[in-house]
């Protein structure tokens, strides 16, 4: 980046004019003393995105969307045509501001480990967001290296990537990294007011939770079996259509809902009953994963949280959370609450882009050197789900506990083009489907 | 007379002569009008499902598009007014519901076709051709209610590849009105604000606004229509049009006579033009002349890149209605006018 003007300061510059006034833009001048920003000899902070699917290239934007000095230096993906058109996308996105798109050649890795060559390539913040499964991983390995990270929910897709987060995630605390998860109704003003008054006591005390992610399903899949060069291949393009990269859609999309019951308890369940399966969407194209399941939650002080997610078309359809209180209920989605009083209660504020928000709120914490660290609460909202997963492929009871301690894991133990993923297709192309009342779901087979 | 036809045509010919024969004596069903006079309102049956929904005749005709400076709430886009000479078209009686949209953005008609051995003809060929929407990442319906509902938050093209497939599954040519028509079929003779009058207050028995909706859209149909016959047309969710909206539009066209068939053709993919309010806006964004201009925000938390070209996130207001003009435009017209829609080539990456 050239350093063609005044914003470009050196750090040690930089540091000292912070508790003067504004050094070109805003945030930087709220840059406290303590300040433990990156690695890099100026103001700029250096991101790598790793993961450059349609998701990754919308974090990396709001990440360079940010009110310091931030660019875009180093770029990972499995497949190099996903990153060439997100590169493209991106710089057309920042055309007005170029420099903040800066990615060479030899910054732009490919392949299983292309996460690693990222992170040694020296970069202040990573984003992770390919297909969940690989995040554990790809966090370690952050974390390891000591760069600030955002990553994407959900933050696992088994027990053992679960474990794995947690681990990393006390490490990073340690370390004072910043860690962003993208859980962003907890950066949207609507959830945020309509939560506090929640736990102040507007609808008395909470009795029963309800989260839906009911929608007609999301892309269809991507790569056709006779075009795919291995099964590894095939499943990666794939990626939402098997578990151990998805951990099904009540782990990909329906942890919102449930981490926002979450949320306004304080706390997460200790058991889980459910019930689904495969009703419509049974074409062997769509891999393994279950296209409905309802599942009841217990939390430590018997409170429920019930919650459905299905991907069938042409049916009654609702992404929302609410709760129902000793003194009324509440909307949480619609932000508004009704006592049984007869009080009614509407958020009329701000609306703004959670999405820039999570983005804003995490490189401010990394300029302000303030403790900030989603990754716990990421990682149990992610286990909420597996667990929802687990109760519903056994049919029987599963508990928090009883999940912790499995060592299940659905990774394969050799990460390349021809390594064989955990579950293949039989000979006819069809993924074993796990079966209440007869898979084992918790020991390893 | 049959015997000779018998020897000199061939079945094709036979069929189009004893056709030509039938509408001479005035056999011809109304949704086969080739006149003005013959046009009359239909119900169209969407093929390989159970779904229906009714066209209403709109006379040709000549009307000032726009509102007079002395309206009340009266914006300065709406000016000067201009004369608009309007050709004969069907529209839909109501907005087009999620009943009739999904059926295309989630294939249910292949889906049904397929679980029911339904009929595989041309037209379904065409029709499974036409490029469908990706699906969305979430409920669309935002939970308002699906069955008899305005379809939502679909983007401009979305709202116009519909109509394609629409004309392939249907074999009538659908396509959005323009901004001229859709306010000629509004104001349906009128000049007052609303088509009802000029007295807001009575706007309770013609349309759901921010005021009497309960923070949601509504089924369609529930309210008065139109002296036209066009129910909803004011409030409940705003209607695309086909323009590009520019704000001086009419001051542009102003001073050159009556306008034959005026459209902005986009060239930007901001602002666009939608028309009519919605169940989300104050009554003075009902008035039949008053303008809306899409923009950025509408799709503000899409947090993929690119952002999908099929959906909005944050455009709950909007739907659409279709029309069928009588005359159907050459392939010459559909180009000029900016009729079809233009699928971005790095689609679907």
């Amino acid at each position: 980046m050239t350093q063609s003007n005044n914003q470009s300061t050196s750090r040690r510059d930089f540091l000292k004019v912070t508790t003067a006034t504004a050094v070109g833009t805003g945030i930087l001048s709220t840059l406290g003393s303590t300040a433990h920003v990156h690695a890099s000899g100026d103001d700029t902070i250096k991101v790598g995105l790793v993961g450059c699917g349609g998701r990754g290239t919308g974090a990396a934007s709001q990440a360079l969307s940010t009110k310091g000095n931030v660019k875009l230096e180093a770029m990972a993906d499995a497949f190099k045509d996903r990153m060439d058109s997100s590169l493209s996308n991106l710089q057309k996105q920042f055309s007005g501001r170029p420099e903040r798109v800066d990615v060479a050649e030899d910054k732009m890795f490919v392949g299983f480990d292309a996460y690693q060559k990222l992170l040694d390539s020296g970069v202040d913040v990573v984003i992770l967001a390919t297909p969940p499964g690989f995040r554990p991983i790809h966090f370690e390995a952050a974390v390891n290296k000591g760069v600030h990270i955002f990553m994407e929910k959900p933050v696992a897709t088994d027990v053992t990537g679960v474990k794995k987060v947690l681990e990393a995630a006390k490490k990073a605390k340690e370390k004072k990294l910043a860690v962003g998860v993208g859980l962003q109704r907890h950066h949207q003003a609507p959830y945020i007011e309509t939560i506090q008054r929640l736990k102040d006591g507007a609808i008395g005390d909470i009795t029963s939770m309800r989260c839906y992610w009911n929608s007609g399903g999301v892309w269809e899949p991507r790569l056709a079996r006779e075009d795919a060069k291995s099964e590894m291949e095939y499943q990666m393009r794939n990626w939402y259509y098997y578990n151990w990269l998805c951990g099904d859609h009540i782990n990909e999309q329906h942890i919102h809902n449930i981490d926002v019951c979450n949320w306004l308890k304080d706390d997460f369940p200790v058991k889980a009953y459910g019930m689904g399966g495969r009703q419509v969407r049974t074409d062997k194209k769509y891999g393994e994963i279950y296209d409905h399941f309802a599942v009841e939650f217990v939390y430590a002080d018997d409170t429920r949280m019930y919650s459905q997610c299905r991907h069938i078309r042409n049916c009654w359809n609702s992404v929302t959370e609410h709760a129902q209180g000793t003194k009324g209920s509440c909307d949480i989605s619609g932000a508004k609450y009704e006592t049984t009083g007869g009080y009614k209660w509407k958020y009329r504020g701000k609306k703004t882009n959670p999405y820039q928000v999570e983005h804003d709120d995490l490189f401010a914490a990394i300029y302000n050197g303030t403790p900030y660290n989603e990754a716990e609460y990421g990682a149990k909202s992610t286990m909420t789900s597996i667990l929802g997963r687990l109760a519903t492929y056994s049919g029987k009871p599963v508990t928090w506990d009883e999940a912790m301690a499995s060592e299940v894991s659905l990774m394969p133990s050799d990460f390349s083009w021809e390594g064989t993923p955990v579950t293949v297709p039989d000979e006819n192309g069809f993924y074993p489907i796990p079966t209440p009342g007869v898979s084992e779901v918790l020991k390893k087979a | 007379m049959l015997s000779v036809c018998r020897h000199s045509l061939s079945m094709q010919g036979k069929f189009t002569f004893l056709a030509a024969i039938l509408f001479s004596v005035s056999m011809v069903s109304a949704e086969e009008a080739k006149t003005e006079k013959e046009m009359k309102p239909y119900t169209e049956k969407i093929l390989n499902t159970d779904v229906t929904f009714d066209m209403v005749p709109i006379p040709g005709g000549e009307y000032m598009m726009g509102s007079p400076a002395s309206e009340k709430n009266h914006e300065k886009d709406e000016g000067p007014q201009i004369k608009v000479k309007i050709e004969p078209f069907w529209m839909g009686k109501h907005e087009v519901t999620w009943n009739e949209y999904d059926i295309w953005s989630f294939n249910l008609d292949i889906q049904r076709r397929k679980l029911l051995r339904g009929k595989f003809d041309e037209k379904e060929k065409a029709a499974d051709a036409v490029t469908r929407p990706t699906k969305p990442y979430t409920d669309m319906t935002f939970d308002m209610g699906h069955d008899g509902y305005p379809a939502i938050c679909m983007t401009q093209l979305a709202a116009k590849t519909y109509c394609k497939w629409l004309s392939e599954k249907t074999g009538h040519y659908y396509r959005l009105p323009t901004e001229a028509e859709w306010e000629y079929a509004c104001r349906a003779g009128t000049k007052t604000a609303y088509s009802f009058g000029d007295n807001a207050a009575n706007l309770d028995d013609y349309a759901w606004h921010y005021a009497n909706c309960n923070d949601s859209y509504q089924k369609v149909g529930q309210k008065k229509p139109n002296p036209w016959g066009l129910y909803d047309i004011h409030g409940n969710v705003s209607e695309w049009v086909l323009d590009q909206y520019i704000p001086d539009a009419y001051k542009k066209w102003s001073g050159k006579g009556t306008l034959k068939f005026p459209v902005n053709v986009p060239t930007t993919l901001y602002p666009r033009v939608a028309r009519g309010g919605s169940w989300d806006d104050e009554p003075e964004a009902l008035r039949s002349a008053n303008r809306i201009a899409s923009s950025a925000d509408w799709k503000i938390q899409d947090p993929q890149i690119p952002q999908s070209i099929w959906y909005h996130t944050d455009a709950i207001m909007v739907g659409f209605r279709v029309v069928r003009p009588l005359t159907v435009p050459t392939a010459e017209e559909r180009k000029k006018y900016g009729l079809d829609p233009a699928i971005p080539a790095d689609e679907g990456r």
